[in-house]
């Protein structure tokens, strides 16, 4: 017998040595490309930094004197928010168990699939911009575009829940004789149960967050409220709004935060 | 009576779990199926109740062909079939009682299954049952508070809910430790006395298979090979039984074909 190997390394991550330094080589070259044809003009970067200090002069101190315009703002976004929350979970229930591939035959399977990735592959602000051309400024266009962002999110988070169950509860109830729908109830529902509720209420957090965002293109809410307050220089009104969502977002990380640890 | 003849099980193009299988159960007889892992045990079992897809051959209960049956058919001939899972299969987060009550699903309407409206006959059966097994105390609890031997205890009346004929148990003990494990056999042999029910049994304890069962049938790379009382199991049985590797075992079949 001969004596034992002292060294050992790891093997690399790509084990074709020719790949794997064409694989870096390639990645070096292509980053130094960028840096030399960005068009980054230092000197207005310079400018950009003053003009910045000036907006940030303007914002302090932030100015609360218009709070009844800075309530309703907020309070529409939690409209937005909360209604397009129940109507996106809602629907994306049933795509979920569409996209789950242990439990929907596979031209069923494509179509959830398909309307998740549709739903996910825009933006909010994207979605949002489409929307307001179809039914006008205001609230409803944000409700619609946050019921597509909700069920991109909470359904593909579900249909990944529904594969990953303990199927043996399926086998035994589908030994029993149990008809389709009892089946999902009895053994699929209490198992994703606490999931599904963790993600409603992120998603409530999350659409809260939107919300201010796609205000901006002109969907209602805060974010239509902080457009305008930009729009015409009041900086000050705008940090306030800015602190307001900050703390709103905060307190509802808190709130679902300590709900997502009492489900278990 | 359960009738099984020319059962083949192939999965996908390779070579068949279950080589044209015979067996009959009649009566309220508890049979033990034993064998080494990969033998086909659990294969068979799930054809039974067509958890698994038979290949070809016929599976006949009390008159009703199996092996052809579709949807609504299909559904109400599984109420007639229980089973007892190694796992127990149970839902953890229902109560015992809604466990239970699962049993009988594919009698009840979904609705009713959804609103937890259950029939008063079968509540009252579902404590009878509970009563007699021990567990009727703990029908509000939530089902992953038991312990093992209680979990099984709900699984074996969650399959004597749906009034079967016949009750296939599919290594009920392996999880459990051995004082446990006795008792659920003992319960079921017991059981399967009372309610008149043939019960039929895959086990890896030949011990606990001699002593609760009525007749050993034992299995080896999907034939069966020995099937008698369990007196008759003798050391030369039991070694032809466990001996070999699926390999060796495949080899000659390939040896004797050419």
């Amino acid at each position: 017998m001969s004596a034992a190997r002292d060294t050992w390394s790891k093997p690399p991550f790509i084990a074709n040595p020719v790949l794997r330094w064409t694989v870096y080589l390639g990645a070096i070259a292509y980053f130094g490309w960028v840096g030399l044809t960005m068009p980054i003009d230092w000197n207005r970067v310079a400018e950009g930094i003053v003009r910045a200090g000036r907006i940030f002069g303007g914002a302090f101190p932030p100015s609360f004197e218009r709070s009844q315009l800075l309530m309703d703002g907020f309070l529409e976004s939690l409209k937005i928010s909360v209604l397009a929350t129940a109507g996106g979970v809602l629907l994306s229930i049933p795509i979920a168990f569409m996209s789950a591939r242990n439990v929907a035959p596979l031209p069923i399977f494509y179509l959830g699939r398909a309307i998740i990735i549709i739903a996910r592959s825009f933006h909010p602000v994207i979605v949002a911009i489409l929307f307001v051309k179809a039914v006008g400024f205001g609230p409803f266009a944000g409700v619609l575009t946050l019921i597509v962002y909700s069920i991109g999110f909470v359904a593909k988070m579900l249909a990944e829940r529904i594969e990953e169950i303990d199927f043996g509860q399926v086998e035994a109830m589908r030994a029993a004789g149990a008809p389709y729908l009892s089946t999902l109830v009895y053994a699929i529902f209490p198992q994703i149960m606490p999931r599904q509720i963790g993600l409603t209420i992120y998603q409530l957090d999350s659409n809260l967050r939107a919300s201010a965002v796609v205000g901006i293109v002109g969907a209602g809410g805060i974010g239509a409220t902080l457009a305008n307050a930009f729009g015409r220089y009041d900086y000050d009104f705008a940090l306030a709004i800015t602190i307001v969502i900050v703390g709103a977002i905060l307190l509802s990380e808190a709130v679902s935060g300590a709900i997502r640890k009492r489900i278990q | 009576m359960l009738k099984i003849t020319d059962l083949v099980k192939r999965y996908g193009s390779g070579d068949p779990v279950l080589k044209n299988l015979d067996l009959t159960i009649e009566g309220e007889s508890v049979v033990s199926i034993i064998g080494s892992s990969g033998a086909g045990k659990s294969t068979l079992l799930r054809c039974i109740n067509r958890l698994v897809e038979p290949t070809s051959g016929s599976i006949n209960l009390n008159g009703t062909e199996l092996t052809s049956l579709r949807g609504k058919n299909l559904r109400a001939a599984r109420r007639k079939i229980g089973m007892v899972f190694q796992s127990f299969n149970l839902v953890d987060r229902l109560t015992v009682m809604e466990n239970v009550q699962s049993g009988r699903l594919g009698y009840i309407s979904t609705w009713a299954a959804v609103t937890r409206r259950y029939p008063k006959k079968d509540i009252r059966r579902a404590f009878e049952l509970m009563e007699r097994v021990g567990i009727a105390h703990y029908a509000n609890t939530r089902a992953d508070q038991l312990s093992g031997g209680e979990r099984q205890r709900v699984g074996v009346v969650r399959a004597l809910m749906q009034d079967p004929d016949i009750l296939l148990a599919d290594e009920p003990t392996a999880s459990l430790d051995p004082k446990t494990s006795e008792q659920i056999m003992g319960l079921l042999r017991d059981l399967a006395g009372e309610l008149k029910l043939p019960v039929v049994i895959n086990i890896h304890n030949v011990t606990e298979a001699k002593e609760y069962t009525d007749r050993i049938v034992g299995m080896r790379y999907g034939r069966i090979i020995f099937d008698d009382k369990p007196a008759q199991l003798d050391q030369a049985a039991m070694d032809e039984i466990y001996a070999g590797s699926p390999h060796a075992d495949r080899t000659d079949d390939m040896a004797a074909a050419s």
